[in-house]
């Protein structure tokens, strides 16, 4: 068996592994970055979209330009990377962290570090996630799965579409279709609001008069060998109006239902999830339960941005390199979500320095505050012309913030 | 993200912007409404020299022939004429490059005269 050793072992290779491994070895700790894929890239490979790297890069890419780029400057560090390889397992043995991981190439592997990060990324949720009802045929699909097939295989994978939940993926496969000489007849969303980010309704639907029917389900998937259509029922008030079900005749069903942080591994290590992100619970350092153990990217919470994706990598190697280093914050202060507010992450802060942090609404509201109290007293106050659950919210907390804060003070961030 | 932008028409040729935080903004809204643009993302097949392997049934393929690229993305390199946009995919579907190609290499110069070249998007 092939044994390695480094400082730090990065698990995945996209736009969060990558960004992390560079940090690292900007300084001066060395990394190996471990990629199931035979190059790495990740998921911004398949996303030949545009409207990445706005913030990165002050420029509109598509995702395999903004994958590349962020590929050179690992190559460029000299960064080793394992790729077409997929890892086992990863467990402590003694003081330091081990990953397996098997390959074509090396067969198996042993990577011995004194820190993780862990950049794993995310998996769709799928047609059993949701419970759709009806007979199983073939022709549904998640839409990650549909975009790898038109945009890296090569296959369309039906002729008429309709695809179910609004969430961005979702969105942009429907332009992609439609480009690509499909029909898409409907985009059916359970809540009374699109869950896609804004330019994307508008750039992807409205362009090509696509209907987005709000507030229906999808309750029954009809045909034997190949779908035959769907039935969509609106809900008023909370209820399902079956006397106003319409048929939509399709050949093929797009699953567009969200997110989930793909986490088996940090489970089998270890490390404690947090509930409201499927993620894990992180420190103000980003820094997992399990100590030396970091996470970043989609595996820790689901962006929208790949932009803010490389933001918080970058930290997360840098905080893992002041772990190394021994430094440690000699301070934590616990933050709690208030009204209105889905999760912080991270949900604690260092009160002796800059914090960033990304957090969610629970709402749709024009005119938002984001307000921040410590020990029941306001500290800070920002305006938000617009929030709503799709698009992220940043927010930075300073010494400054925590000026007359104890030992023991509660952070509280609400939307007001 | 980005600004919520008010629109008033002023008539059909003219239009009020308020909302925008920076210049972007009201040229965005402005193009928005009375031009509309976008950048034009697809792919087109990979070829001739692989062709051959592209051409054979999928039972037929080999592994290698499976894991071969089999298409190059491309991007217009800047915003292209909305109303313009099904005859620039008849035009990207139609073409076949040869790899290795290096991103940002034009697969298109000034496609349909509109001035906006077709660039690769990833280096394959």
């Amino acid at each position: 068996m092939k044994q390695l050793r480094y400082d730090t072992v990065v698990i995945g290779g996209g736009a969060a592994g990558m960004s992390a491994a560079a940090e690292l070895k900007a300084k001066g700790y060395s990394a190996i970055i471990i990629e199931r894929e035979e190059e790495l890239g990740g998921i911004l490979m398949q996303c030949i979209h545009n409207g990445f790297g706005l913030i990165e890069f002050n420029e509109e890419l598509s995702g395999p330009e903004f994958a590349q780029r962020v590929q050179e400057k690992v190559s460029a560090l000299d960064i080793p990377a394992l790729c077409g390889a997929t890892v086992l397992d990863l467990r402590q043995e003694g003081d330091s962290h081990v990953v397996y991981c098997v390959s074509k190439a090396s067969g198996v592997v042993r990577v011995e570090a004194r820190a993780v990060i862990l950049a794993m990324g995310c998996r769709e949720r799928n047609r059993g996630n949701i419970r759709i009802p009806g007979s199983r045929p073939s022709g549904v699909f998640t839409a990650g799965l549909a975009q790898r097939l038109v945009n890296i295989e090569g296959y369309i994978p039906g002729k008429d579409v309709v695809i179910i939940g609004s969430g961005d993926i979702g969105l942009i496969m429907a332009r992609r279709l439609t480009w690509t000489g499909c029909k898409v007849h409907a985009v059916v969303e359970i809540l009374p609001y699109p869950s896609g980010l804004t330019r994307n309704i508008v750039q992807c639907l409205n362009d090509f008069g696509i209907p987005l029917y709000l507030s229906h389900l999808t309750t029954e998937i009809y045909g034997q060998d190949r779908v035959e259509g769907v039935e969509v029922t609106p809900i008023e008030n909370g209820a399902l109006m079956f006397d106003k079900s319409f048929k939509i005749p399709c050949d093929t069903v797009l699953l567009s239902v969200g997110l989930v942080p793909e986490n088996e591994l940090s489970k089998n290590a270890g490390v404690e999830i947090n509930p409201a992100t499927n993620g894990p619970w992180v420190d103000s350092t980003l820094m997992t339960s399990v100590p030396g153990i970091f996470a970043c990217g989609n595996v820790l919470h689901v962006h929208d941005l790949v932009d803010f994706v490389a933001e918080e990598s970058r930290r997360a190697g840098s905080f893992a390199a002041d772990w190394l280093s021994g430094k440690r914050p000699r301070k934590e202060l616990r933050i709690k979500t208030g009204p209105n507010v889905r999760y912080v992450n991270p949900a604690r802060v260092d009160p002796e320095r800059e914090n960033k942090l990304y957090m969610r609404s629970m709402v749709v509201k024009n005119g938002a505050i984001l307000e921040v109290k410590v020990d029941g007293r306001v500290v800070k106050n920002v305006k938000k012309p617009h929030v709503q659950p799709s698009e992220m919210l940043t927010l930075s907390l300073g010494p400054q913030d925590f000026a007359q804060a104890g030992m023991d003070a509660q952070v509280e961030i609400s939307i007001v | 993200m980005g600004c919520h932008l008010s629109i008033e028409r002023l008539s059909e040729h003219d239009i009020a912007v308020t909302g925008n935080r920076c210049a972007r903004g009201e040229q965005y809204a402005r193009e928005e409404l009375l031009s509309p643009k976008r950048v034009v993302t697809a792919t087109c097949k990979v070829g001739p020299s692989s062709i051959a392997a592209a051409a054979k049934p999928i039972a037929a393929a080999s592994a290698a022939d499976l894991s071969r690229p089999r298409r190059v993305p491309l991007r217009t390199r800047e915003a292209f004429p909305r109303e313009r946009i099904p005859d620039l995919l008849k035009l990207i579907y139609g073409l076949e490059l040869r790899l290795p190609v290096r991103r940002g290499q034009v697969a298109v110069a000034d496609a349909l005269g509109t001035g906006i070249d077709v660039i690769v998007t990833r280096t394959m």
